[in-house]
């Protein structure tokens, strides 16, 4: 057949590229990680060894308040953009969603400007109280930076859902004699669950596997990709570096597969 | 009465929240320019710092978009005809190589560049050079412009068209060409923008893939964060923002004409 084998001839430079660069290093990463001297133990050593296991908690924690924080923030704000017209609407719109292709590096250094030694929230809070409020390097920092670059992306979900709300279900409900905080509650809610579970696991899955924003903050705080950052150039323990990098894609990959099977198709979690 | 109160509570909650992602934005941009950040714009501007940055990134700034070039030509070359083959053939096969191909989504950039080290860090020349940040470039924006390209296919029914002009005897090669492509370029341009925008600011990879040689824009960036006085990292960031404002603008406009456009 002349048209299988053009459709072969596509599918050749893919096939070359993404197995020799994409399936042939994951292989070997989850191959090294368990040559090391602990063996396959090494993959136990990220539940079992005190200090990665610590760490661990510490990002999942974090990932998860970041996660929890953004999809409130978002729903408030989503809400309100799409439900009300307004002067500035659109402006207001961009402005939410102009960081998203912000590198982690340049929300880093967005959190430095706010909260670093010169940074706005000092200056406004010595003012105010006489107290200079100095925590861009610290794990509240690092929350910031992650809620930075995770609004943006759960906003857009968010709103994308709320356009596709039947307006006639809060209309019912309303006719039928429901409060405002009721229908919010029993109606609205609950139709946007599947956009809160697909945005809540990519910002999960982002926050758990974000480099730059923690390479610029988090010099002093344990989290797992600057774990896996100064085994792997610091203390050149290959082995466990690659574990952790596989502990760490397997999670942030299985958040977003147990996202997919409740909620359909999900959006990139590049960050 | 209190309906005006709770449009003003939202607003002004919304307000703060743009305020939050847009000040430190503003500030990067202003410091950028100001003689003396500390001091404040009453220092003065000028384009000292500006100057500073371009005598000594320079490089990076080129490098950077060789290496997006560079990822839109392979993601081009690579991604437009896959994304044609995975349509035609459908079913299961294709559906795996599609869940595979979009596993960089999901897996963290540090990982697949300890992947990339470990396999091919070995090859001294290679690593060297700047084709070895290209190979995670092309892995990490691969699957958006097949996802965008195979978008378009299936919402304009691309296999009728490619049979009416299999019957008229066009060779699979021309109908490739002549149909497919002209068909699919609103996915072609809307992934190009993407895969360019991505590339200039890719750093989980990057960082662990570049050699004091190879340094690209992202990676200068946090360079300078870390060893350079606030005004001049200001600069860097702003130049930056020049670059890639222009790409997110013309995505925007992008997304909206393709909204006007259905019903």
């Amino acid at each position: 057949m002349r048209l299988n084998t053009f459709i072969a001839l596509c599918l050749l430079p893919l096939a070359i590229v993404v197995g020799a660069f994409f399936v042939l290093p994951m292989l070997r990463l989850i191959l090294v990680g368990g040559s090391g001297g602990m063996g396959l133990s090494a993959y136990a050593a990220i539940l079992t060894e005190p200090r990665f296991r610590a760490t661990l908690i510490n990002t999942v924690v974090l990932s998860a308040a970041v996660t929890l924080a953004s999809l409130v923030i978002s729903t408030v704000a989503g809400l309100f953009l799409q439900r009300n017209r307004f002067p500035g609407r659109a402006l207001l719109v961009a402005m939410l969603t102009f960081p998203l292709a912000f590198p982690g590096v340049v929300v880093g250094f967005m959190i430095i400007l706010l909260a670093g030694r010169q940074g706005v929230i000092g200056q406004i809070s010595s003012l105010l109280t006489g107290d200079k409020w100095v925590f861009a390097y610290s794990i509240q920092g690092l929350f910031l930076g992650y809620l930075y670059f995770s609004i943006p992306r759960v906003i857009l979900t968010v709103m994308a859902a709320v356009e596709k709300l039947d307006p006639s279900l809060e209309e019912a409900a309303r006719a039928l004699g429901a409060s405002p905080w009721g229908v919010q509650r029993d109606v609205i809610l609950p139709a946007l669950k599947p956009a809160f579970v697909a945005s809540g696991a990519i910002a999960f899955a982002t926050a758990m596997g974000a480099f730059g924003t923690a390479f610029t903050l988090a010099t002093n705080i344990d989290v797992l990709p600057m774990l896996i950052y100064t085994e792997f150039t610091l203390s050149a323990n290959i082995a466990m570096a690659a574990a952790l990098s596989v502990g760490l894609g397997l999670v942030a990959w299985a958040a977003l597969a147990l996202a997919r099977t409740f909620a359909g198709n999900t959006v990139a979690a590049a960050g | 009465m209190p309906n005006r109160l709770v449009f003003s509570a939202q607003l002004l909650f919304t307000l703060l929240v743009a305020a939050f992602l847009i000040v430190p934005a503003l500030l990067s941009m202003l410091a950028g320019v100001t003689v003396n950040y500390f001091q404040g714009v009453r220092s003065g501007l000028t384009l000292q710092w500006v100057m500073q940055v371009w005598s000594l990134y320079a490089d990076t700034i080129a490098r950077s978009f060789v290496i997006a070039l560079a990822t839109l030509a392979v993601t081009l070359i690579v991604g437009v005809p896959a994304a044609y083959a995975l349509h035609v053939r459908g079913g299961r096969l294709a559906r795996a190589v599609e869940e595979i191909i979009t596993l960089p989504l999901a897996i963290p950039g540090l990982a697949i560049a300890l992947g990339l080290l470990l396999s091919y860090g070995g090859f001294g020349d290679f690593r060297r050079s700047w084709l070895f940040i290209l190979t995670g470039h092309v892995v990490f924006t691969l699957p958006f412009m097949v996802r965008s390209v195979m978008a378009v296919f299936s919402a304009i029914d691309v296999k009728t068209l490619d049979e009416s002009a299999a019957s008229l005897g066009a060779s699979p090669w021309r109908r490739f060409r002549n149909v497919i492509v002209p068909n699919a370029k609103p996915g072609i341009l809307a992934g190009a923008l993407m895969v360019v925008t991505l590339s200039l600011g890719e750093f989980n990879l990057t960082w662990m893939l570049a050699t004091p040689m190879t340094k690209t824009l992202p990676v200068g960036l946090a360079d300078s964060y870390a060893s350079m006085r606030l005004e001049v990292a200001s600069a860097y960031t702003l130049v930056f923002f020049i670059m890639i404002i222009p790409l997110l603008v013309a995505m925007q406009l992008f997304a909206d004409s393709d909204r006007k456009e259905q019903p």
